[in-house]
């Protein structure tokens, strides 16, 4: 807090790119349908991913009633089951998620953040959301082919995925979602050029790397990450549909099914398990680190205070995405694995928890003697940092070999991961959502509305998972259809579901009011200004809110200070945003 | 604060040399890599990724050959071609080769006249080029026939572990994909460089920008990508 500097100023230099010419759309198709502006295409890809995102909820409650209710519902039978978590699981990681972190809010915020007018191919950025959309819909259509969408759980593992015991392995539903996933590599690889070479190359006069916002840095990271770590994905995507479509045996060993020995034969199973997971531990953190970055806006901004270590937190973003690419194997442990692999991959999860701390850490210390305003984006970050880190606990169970045998394939692994990636970077999002809201709409969402919102979920979240813990200590396996009469399991476990299944549908019905809040706003919502929430970052500074096509006026920003100016003792205000010239300030050597 | 004034634009400023120069190029506003044009950095970031690609279809055709429990065809005798009387090993697959890197050769020749402006050798080397690589790929159609009218199936084949024809046909055939892709679009450039797009600042028929000459490097990038990624799948898979 003491620590002002009073520079001599500095020098910006000259601009090294000429300003782009904007693609002008024509007609209200090229305006609003196939729009090249990325603040449209964002609002595109998160209306997507929100609607498709519902659908996962709505098969979780379906999911969660056969669980605490077995047998009550007829149309629920195990194979429906199968489908529903499959999807479920896939939906929320994939299109939810990955979609609306990278596709929504990094296209609205990437360009805005760093004074740019637009991503610099909007074209590419335009067929990107297009072949997302396509990729939903035939994620979409497997729910009506013949036999269904794939049963096989949302890691596909081979063989069952295509085999005839698990649903939708010898109808379409595996073929449709292996193509989806192909489409969504391929159009999230065109969004991801954008937003990289954006954040690398356009960024307007006196913006540092190291004077963007943490919000960028987060997204930026994952980007680069997914653009490595899809092309897994992608690969073994190809190679289970030649399994399932050509008869190849990339995956499929030697096999009878139904007394019937298959013409596989030679195939890895374990090969597909590593290209999985290759992707799909990256993908933990493609999830985690726009929601760290996003978070850590957010405390700043409505703590009234700098962001605590803003180069360590850089850097943490960076090592953690780093070394997320060498743990992958810590999802295989009971896979057969050699045991000096187990060794080496529970180390190296491990030190992700060092860099993962320091970001806690920070969170924690920028709020420390801060200006908190219990707002309601405030109000989601302080509820992820406390989520986060009990997912982040139970990780360290589940990174230890020892520790994570006997709890593999429990509801414990399910409230871990739920805890980790799944309740803190939707806490993250809601609170963004709600950041951001005044500058896409121009009204500040309903406060009402917004805390019922806010406390149903945030306690409701607890109240689902905490008690699956108990249940996967006890031994209760996860992916089962329903437990019937066992020794282990207590009636108590049973009362426990019941009650675990009527919570879950309680907070789902509470994001029926948030949706309604999004649409009720847009007309009702109180008129936000410019910059509600006196924020220092560049999209607030914006001429118009919200921001016109090319989001500045003639002239682009000129950035003279770091993004987090709060409570600097002698400004007029207690903010300084980013445009403001000007040699005081809480920034760093470096950062200035 | 309003006391202060605004800081006129000055002169560019001055960068360090050396390592701290580099450091400081990397963190300064506007550009990480100074002199790299966005076409540019997108095509080296989009090879990157691509480069992923393909390291998990050749690692997992490794761990395939690896583990396999079946002999893996021997592809000196599988890949040999019979001419006057002796089967001679690899022998199109030489030529294959030998034809894509000569086509590089070519592409890189391009470049530099696309830079002089130099319309018409521009366009010609990149229609050769182009025809390389149609040779190339067109040689695969053959090699493919020839191996298919032997008994190779994508799942089984009739000398050894059925992932040889899986693999075959699946790297070697995402390779001609890109291939294929590449010589469409130096088909493309060039008729745009033939055209004088570049001289007129034609605007592109879907992004509705102005090219540059530049396009026939970042086309030539994408090219020899193709090209190194053929050295690689050579040296795995017909050579070991």
């Amino acid at each position: 807090m003491v620590d002002i500097r009073h520079g001599t100023g500095e020098q910006i230099g000259p601009a090294e790119v000429e300003d782009v010419e904007l693609y002008h759309p024509h007609s209200w198709w090229t305006r609003y349908v196939f729009s090249q502006d990325a603040k449209i295409i964002a609002v595109q890809y998160a209306s997507t991913a929100i609607a498709i995102g519902m659908v996962a909820l709505v098969l979780s409650w379906l999911m969660r009633l056969q669980l605490g209710f077995p047998g009550a519902f007829a149309f629920i039978d195990a194979e429906r089951y199968y489908q529903f978590i499959t999807m479920h699981g896939m939906i929320m990681v994939i299109y939810l998620l990955t979609a609306l972190f990278l596709g929504g809010f990094g296209n609205y915020l990437i360009p805005l953040m760093l004074g740019a007018r637009d991503m610099v191919f909007p074209y590419a950025n335009m067929l990107s959301y297009w072949l997302y959309l396509l990729a939903v819909l035939v994620l979409v259509a497997s729910f009506f082919a013949p036999g269904g969408p794939t049963g096989a759980g949302w890691t596909l593992y081979p063989p069952q995925a295509v085999l005839s015991g698990t649903p939708g392995g010898k109808d379409w539903g595996i073929i449709l979602m292996l193509s989806s996933l192909i489409l969504f590599v391929i159009g999230f690889t065109m969004g991801g050029l954008n937003y990289v070479v954006t954040v690398l190359q356009g960024r307007t006069r006196g913006m540092t790397l190291m004077r963007m916002p943490l919000t960028v840095w987060g997204i930026f990271t994952a980007t680069v990450m997914a653009l490595l770590a899809f092309p897994a994905l992608f690969v073994a995507c190809v190679m289970m549909l030649f399994d399932r479509v050509l008869g190849t045996s990339f995956f499929m060993p030697a096999i009878v099914e139904m007394g019937e020995q298959l013409q596989h034969g030679g195939g890895s199973p374990i090969l597909f398990q590593h290209l999985f997971w290759f992707f799909g531990h990256p993908e933990v953190y493609i999830v985690a680190l726009p929601a760290f970055g996003i978070v850590s806006d957010l405390i700043s901004t409505h703590a009234r205070k700098n962001i605590f270590g803003y180069r360590m937190m850089v850097w943490a973003i960076v090592i953690i995405g780093a070394l997320s690419f060498i743990v992958w194997a810590h999802h295989m442990y009971v896979s057969g694995m050699n045991p000096y692999f187990g060794f080496f991959f529970a180390t190296t999860t491990l030190i992700i928890a060092v860099p993962t701390a320091i970001k806690v850490y920070n969170w924690v210390l920028t709020l420390w003697r801060g200006d908190i305003h219990l707002t309601l984006p405030m109000l989601f970050a302080l509820a992820f940092i406390v989520t986060f880190v009990n997912g982040g606990l139970t990780g360290l169970f589940l990174g230890n070999v020892v520790v994570d045998v006997p709890l593999s394939d429990t509801m414990f692994v399910v409230a871990h991961f739920h805890m980790v990636m799944g309740v803190a970077p939707i806490l993250v999002i809601f609170g963004a959502i709600y950041h951001w809201y005044p500058k896409i709409t121009g009204r500040m969402l309903n406060e009402a509305m917004g805390q019922l919102h806010f406390w149903v979920t945030f306690v409701g979240a607890y109240l689902i998972f905490f008690p699956m813990h108990y249940l996967g200590l006890i031994g209760m396996p996860r992916r089962y259809y329903e437990m019937g009469e066992t020794a282990f399991v207590p009636a108590s476990a049973h009362t426990l579901n019941e009650f675990i299944t009527i919570m879950a549908l309680i907070v789902g019905a509470a994001q029926i009011v948030f949706l309604f809040n999004l649409i009720w706003s847009i007309r009702h919502g109180r008129e936000a200004g410019g910059n509600p929430w006196r924020a220092t970052t560049l999209e607030w500074q914006t001429p118009e809110t919200p921001p016109r096509h090319g989001n500045w006026g003639k002239e682009l920003p000129i950035v003279y200070r770091w993004p987090y100016d709060y409570s600097v003792p002698g400004a007029a205000e207690d903010f300084i945003p980013q445009t403001q010239p000007g040699t005081t300030s809480h920034a760093p050597e470096g950062a200035s | 604060m309003s006391a202060e004034t605004h800081p006129s634009v000055r002169e560019p400023l001055r960068r360090p040399a050396g390592l701290a120069g580099f450091a400081s190029d990397w963190a300064s506003d506007q550009r990480t890599f100074k002199n790299v044009s966005w076409g540019k950095a997108m095509m080296w970031i989009f090879l990157l990724s691509d480069t992923f690609v393909f390291g998990c279809f050749l690692i997992a055709y490794m761990s395939a050959r690896m583990s396999t429990a079946v002999p893996w065809p021997n592809p000196s005798e599988v890949f040999a071609l019979h001419i006057g009387g002796a089967d001679v090993p690899l022998i199109l697959i030489a030529i294959m080769t030998f034809v894509l890197i000569t086509s590089s050769g070519t592409m890189a020749m391009a470049v530099n006249y696309g830079y002089r402006h130099d319309r018409k050798k521009t366009a010609l080397l990149m229609v050769i080029t182009a025809l390389f690589g149609a040779t190339f790929v067109g040689m695969q159609a053959f090699e493919w026939t020839k191996l298919i009218t032997e008994g190779v199936r994508p799942w089984g084949n009739p000398w050894g572990a059925p992932q040889f024809g899986s693999t075959f046909f699946m790297i070697t055939g995402f390779h001609g994909t890109h291939v294929t892709i590449g010589v469409i679009f130096l088909l493309i450039i060039a008729r745009k460089v033939w055209r004088g797009d570049f001289e007129t600042g034609k605007r592109g028929f879907f992004t509705s920008r102005k090219g540059q000459y530049e396009i026939v490097e970042i086309t030539g990038l994408y090219w020899h990508f193709v090209d190194l990624v053929w050295v690689f799948i050579f040296a795995f898979f017909y050579l070991w």
